[in-house]
């Protein structure tokens, strides 16, 4: 069975102030029907435009898409007219976003907003188009849907509103949700619902999710693979248990150490990354996590590595991942 | 992190109510008051970290900058240095400031884009006149040290930094004066997960180098349980559970710390997926009507009738002897 979604060497370029912004730069992974994987890095990482490319919102200028493929559903999205892409957006794919206050329409009631998407999409009449958005409106656990159509958003609370985002990128059934942050602005118990609900939500209806974060520990327990992203590359790509126990990319390594134990006694110092982000404005000819990497040695300064197959799903992008590996054994014997 | 073993009280909160006003129609007459804080008494002792936590709307900021008078509190005293912040004029007020700085979340909104890191770092000297001008010059270099910036960077501006950076300018503001005391409003959550340990870091450190006290406000749990000394929940207005970090973490006695405690994902994919939350339903109540008896009651697991009717005191239960009590608000919390 061929994949749902396979991405191929997308590139993804922005160009501003004579400078060009190499935020994506080649990057490849795949997901089955019905899978869930994260996307994982921090600011500048390349994450989100990633998946803006994917939904071809990358807009010109400042942005380019400059290579690549794109296939979903056996069809590649990047040769796609823009007239077809509207098709696919909001209806086989959809997305939520960090902040739902920012993508719902303030002065449009939610009922308004829901029944646009099913009239357009799926060519509904007003009466059925409002059923079927109560419906979805009741599947996302807020009270009393009928009666809350005509709401406006700011007679929601933010839990609310992300449930409203919810119901409204799932309306038309996606086969793909694309979940940006959806939970970063939510306090932690609001999170522990959404997180919950979506995942519900992915069983009952057989939906393939994509999460984009940058914690580590947010998408841990709900996805079955896990790409990490440093620099517009993917560095390490992972079946969810085996990058949380053998994480092979310093970078992977740094990352989960740097999260505090919950059940950590005194830790001692935290442990930090150095440095800082790197500067997508000069070409990626070495290894873009070098800088900042207490393994890094001559050859990481001086050429890329290549995303080496581990085999099982697993992938590695280092010159050293072998030692490093062998290195962090060896530290948790100690 | 040591525990702090003096017991100087630095500040003491007693009582602390900030409503904010609700005002309807053409004459803004108030027609209610959010209850933003509602009555909160606790000890901030020297040399310790307290670290403040609740969700977005339960008053912990609100509480951070009413202490600072940033805001100016309804009713209650915050004594610090024996006189009572509450009730100072403007000029003992703006004296007074030396000794308590603020540290914001957004190192983007909270830095003047037009000016310059040195002119930033140097404006509470200037205000509060402290040293020459020479003087003043050669302290913003040594406080541009003192936070891990370079000294060469004093005429940059803002958006020439990194977030991370940013922060540590914040710091460096804050610290301009010698303060005592630092409130530290989410200091961290704006930052990437890679640079949030290089500032909790930071401030751990100039803690002990400087013999500062943090009051530290933040809804991040681990982060919070990393860095304090004790702990304290809020709910709706209220501090529900006051105590030492560890019991508090480890065997929590209010319902809804538990509830709290339990909705952290952890960066262990088999624990999580294994893991049983406790999923609280619904939001929070306006804090403008509060529900009646326990706040918590409408999403406790555990509620009665007598937690429908009766308003539950801070209690202590179970804090060492000879240490800080372990306090809790909760009718049932021997069950917990």
């Amino acid at each position: 069975m061929p994949s749902l979604l396979e991405v191929r060497d997308l590139v993804t370029r922005f160009y501003s102030e004579g400078a060009v912004i190499h935020a994506v730069n080649g990057v490849s992974f795949s997901l089955d029907t019905g899978a869930s994987m994260a996307i994982v890095g921090e600011s500048g990482s390349g994450k989100s435009v990633t998946v803006m490319s994917l939904m071809r919102l990358v807009r010109f200028p400042p942005g380019r898409i400059e290579g690549g493929e794109v296939i979903f559903e056996e069809r590649d999205l990047l040769r796609l007219s823009e007239e077809e892409m509207r098709r696919i957006r909001g209806n086989r794919i959809a997305m939520i976003f960090q902040d739902p206050m920012t993508s719902l329409n303030p002065v449009l009631s939610i009922g308004l907003q829901m029944t646009e998407g099913l009239r357009a999409h799926l060519g509904l009449g007003e009466r059925a188009a409002r059923d079927r958005a109560a419906e979805m409106l009741s599947l996302v656990g807020l009270p009393r849907p009928k009666e809350r159509l005509d709401d406006y958003p700011h007679q929601f609370s933010g839990g609310q509103r992300q449930r409203i985002m919810i119901a409204l990128a799932l309306s038309c059934n996606p086969a793909l949700l694309i979940a940006d942050e959806p939970t970063t602005a939510l306090d932690v118990t609001v999170q522990a619902q959404i997180v919950e609900l979506i995942q519900g939500l992915r069983e009952k209806l057989g939906m393939a999710v994509i999460w984009i974060s940058h914690n580590l520990g947010l998408v841990a327990g709900v996805v079955d693979k896990v790409a990490v992203m440093y620099g517009g590359h993917i560095v390490e790509q992972s079946p969810v248990d085996e990058l949380y126990e053998h994480p092979r990319h310093p970078y992977t390594l740094g990352l989960l150490k740097a999260i505090p134990k919950m059940d950590g006694r005194d830790q001692g110092r935290l442990f930090s990354i150095d440095g800082m982000p790197p500067d997508l404005r000069r070409p990626p000819e070495s290894c873009p996590f070098a800088p900042r990497c207490i393994y890094a040695v001559d050859r990481c300064r001086q050429a890329l590595p290549p995303l080496d197959e581990l085999g099982a799903g697993q992938s590695v992008r280092c010159w050293r991942a072998d030692e490093v590996a062998a290195l962090n054994v060896a530290g948790a014997m100690r | 992190m040591r525990t702090a073993e003096h017991k100087d009280v630095l500040v003491r909160v007693e009582d602390l109510k900030v409503h904010f006003p609700i005002l309807r129609g053409l004459l803004k007459r108030q027609v209610g008051a959010v209850r933003a804080v509602d009555g909160v008494s606790f000890d901030l002792f020297q040399g310790e970290t307290l670290g403040l936590v609740g969700e977005s709307g339960c008053g912990k900021s609100t509480t951070g900058l009413a202490m600072l008078r940033l805001l100016d509190p309804t009713s209650g005293r915050i004594v610090f240095g024996g006189r009572d912040v509450a009730s100072l004029d403007q000029r003992e007020l703006r004296a007074s400031r030396k000794h308590m700085q603020m540290v914001f979340q957004d190192p983007y909104s909270s830095l003047n884009p037009r000016m310059t890191v040195g002119s930033i770092i140097i404006e509470p000297l200037n205000v509060h006149k402290i040293g020459t001008p020479a003087e003043r010059r050669g302290r913003v270099q040594e406080l541009m040290r003192l936070v891990g910036l370079n000294p060469s960077f004093i005429n940059r501006y803002p958006h020439e930094f990194s977030g991370g950076q940013r922060q540590r300018i914040g710091l460096a503001r804050a610290l301009a004066t010698n303060p005592s005391l630092i409130v530290a409003d989410e200091p961290i959550s704006a930052l990437d997960v890679s640079i949030q340990a290089q500032v909790v870091n930071l401030m751990a450190d100039l803690r002990g180098q400087l013999g500062l006290t943090y009051l530290m406000v933040s809804h991040d749990l681990s982060m919070v349980r990393y860095i304090s000394d004790r702990v304290a929940v809020m709910y709706l207005g209220r501090i529900v559970e006051l105590g030492r970090r560890d019991p508090v973490f480890d065997t929590p006695r209010h319902p809804y710390t538990r509830a709290l405690l339990s909705a952290i994902p952890t960066p262990n994919p088999k624990r999580e997926r294994e893991r049983r939350r406790i999923v609280l339903q619904g939001d929070v109540p306006n804090p403008a009507n509060p529900p009646s008896g326990c706040r918590f009651h409408p999403r406790c697991p555990l509620a009665t009738d007598v937690c429908r009717e009766a308003d539950p005191a801070l209690r202590n239960i179970g804090g060492l002897p000879d240490g800080p009590p372990h306090l809790v608000a909760c009718h049932h919390a021997e069950n917990v």
